[in-house]
């Protein structure tokens, strides 16, 4: 047990001797590293700001029920709880004729002939009820809902909202999302391979220059772990540190943009909230880097020595 | 002991066999020299017995382990038992004297104090004091064969195979190595030296095994150079 944990300390004093002593070989390797790791950040800050970006615009869509006067206050509300428990509603809204002909006032406030006439020909806004969907893929579900004859008779011949003019837009945000999400994981998913390959390449070349001193280490009768042990540390060193510079650089980044620029966007993607994701996820994210650093340099070096590791005897 | 018993060894490209029926017995504390012109298979000999290379037919055993029941997971054991010199020293670039030294000790897992004493002891044996924080490239060449001689019995090998040693020094730093070796061979070690150089074999006067084109031609106590 004593030498077992002598050979482990041993194992990760010479990785950390090896790292500072092949600094040439450390600040090629990490620079790779770092620049891939960085790629993957901003792409994994990206996709949240553009779930964010979609979330928000979903948020905004609702489908509005506009109930016909002879509909009961009873009726109603057993819709709405109806609407409730259908899977794809996020939330229902019930504004009666009255509350409905508030909102329309606080909505045309400025408009004072339109107030005007409303007031004058009674109240002529309908019983509503507003449905906000989970996602907007729900949309469809729920207007299928709505349009059940059951529910259809409760509602004027222009409900639900959802057809008519609002349609074709709804529908082409819809696939605009979509479309974002799809890009958003491929993109990460892209990146993170790339990330792994380059770097997988980068240590193998590293472990390439040094193979003389793995085979002079074999010869000397050093066991598998003890020649491998220290060449993994070296490279979770790499992946270590290659992760904090990622993170300090998007920091800069984010501080270079706000400071300097006061940029909020760009094009679609929401600067104010990409640093705000960055900030609030910050340990996450460091910790998400520095795996996979030390997950990937850890992976790359044990493949790599292993090909040197092989006992050849001809 | 070393045995070696109607050893053949043959590689798959060459017309003739690198080494040919060679049998060969070593008593411990014994300091044989194998000699021979190059190509002659001295090399071959001693990959053998390292286990750098697997004989075509025969057996070998050395220290009561019999090769042919030696696993491959087993060889890194077997290394640890024998001290090897290499020709052309085989020191890691970037450990310093001492680590490169302290390295055989390391791998068997023995403590840094015990590591912090023997060292300095064996790097003394070999006249390297005061050069443990030198580079491998910041020394001679007879310097960095020393630094190979102590990292080979730092272990206190029962064994020790010197393959070339003195192969590329100039002849008063040969004979530095040569010295060490007879000094350890005193202390009880068995030394297997493979040389050309007839000076040191003709003034050593120990056994002298010679091959000649894979096969042994001769093998003679106390004996001087002879072809």
């Amino acid at each position: 047990m004593e030498r077992r944990l002598i050979t482990f300390w041993r194992i990760i004093h010479t990785g950390i001797v090896n790292f500072m002593r092949n600094v040439t070989l450390a600040v090629a390797a990490m620079a790779v590293m770092v620049v891939t790791l960085t790629i993957v950040l901003f792409s994994v800050i990206t996709n949240a700001t553009f779930e964010n970006t979609i979330a928000q615009i979903t948020n905004k869509i609702s489908v509005s029920a506009y109930l016909l006067d002879t509909t009961s206050e009873a009726q109603a509300k057993q819709l709405v709880t109806q609407l409730r428990r259908q899977p794809g509603v996020q939330r229902v809204q019930y504004l009666n004729k009255n509350d409905a002909l508030a909102a329309y006032v606080a909505q045309n406030k400025n408009n004072q002939s339109l107030i005007t006439a409303a007031a004058t020909v009674g109240n002529p806004i309908p019983a509503t009820i507003q449905i906000y969907p989970k996602d907007l893929n729900e949309i469809q579900d729920i207007k299928t809902f709505l349009v059940k004859p059951d529910n259809q008779k409760l509602q004027t011949p222009e409900s639900p909202s959802y057809n008519g003019d609002r349609k074709q837009a709804i529908d082409n945000i819809t696939h605009a999302t979509n479309v974002l999400r799809k890009i958003g994981v491929v993109t990460v998913a892209v990146f993170a391979v790339i990330c792994a390959l380059i770097i997988f390449n980068t240590i193998q070349m590293a472990i390439f220059n040094r193979r003389d001193e793995i085979t002079i280490m074999r010869l000397l009768g050093a066991g598998t772990t003890y020649i491998r042990g220290p060449f993994v540390v070296e490279s979770a060193i790499y992946g270590l540190l290659s992760a904090v510079f990622s993170i300090l650089i998007v920091n800069s980044a984010f501080l270079a943009s706000s400071n300097a620029l006061q940029a909020s966007s760009l094009g679609l993607l929401d600067i104010n909230y990409a640093n705000q994701y960055f900030e609030q996820h910050f340990l996450q994210l460091l910790t998400m880097q520095i795996a996979i650093g030390i997950i990937i340099g850890t992976v790359s070096s044990v493949i790599a020595t292993h090909r040197y590791l092989k006992f050849k005897i001809k | 002991m070393i045995l070696l018993d109607r050893v053949t060894k043959k590689y798959a490209r060459s017309e003739g066999q690198a080494l040919d029926r060679v049998s060969l017995h070593v008593e411990p504390k014994e300091f044989v020299i194998v000699v021979g012109q190059s190509g002659a298979g001295k090399t071959t000999l001693l990959r053998l017995l390292t286990r750098e290379e697997r004989p075509t037919s025969g057996k070998i055993i050395i220290g009561g382990i019999d090769y042919d029941k030696l696993k491959d997971k087993d060889i890194p054991l077997l290394r640890r038992k024998i001290g090897v010199v290499f020709q052309d020293f085989k020191l890691l670039p970037n450990k310093t004297v001492f680590e490169n030294v302290a390295f055989a000790l390391e791998i068997v897992g023995v403590s840094n104090r015990e590591i912090r004493h023997t060292v300095p002891k064996v790097l003394d044996i070999v006249n390297l004091k005061g050069k443990e924080d030198r580079m491998p490239r910041q020394l001679s060449g007879g310097e960095r064969q020393r630094v190979a001689i102590a990292r080979a019995i730092v272990r206190q090998p029962r064994i020790l195979i010197a393959d070339e040693p003195t192969g590329n020094l100039d002849p008063k730093h040969a004979w530095d190595v040569i010295k060490v070796l007879e000094k350890i061979n005193r202390y009880g070690t068995t030394v297997l030296l493979t040389t050309h150089n007839k000076d040191i074999v003709d003034k050593l006067k120990r056994r002298v095994v010679t091959i000649q084109n894979g096969k042994v031609a001769s093998d003679r106590a106390n004996a001087g150079y002879k072809h």
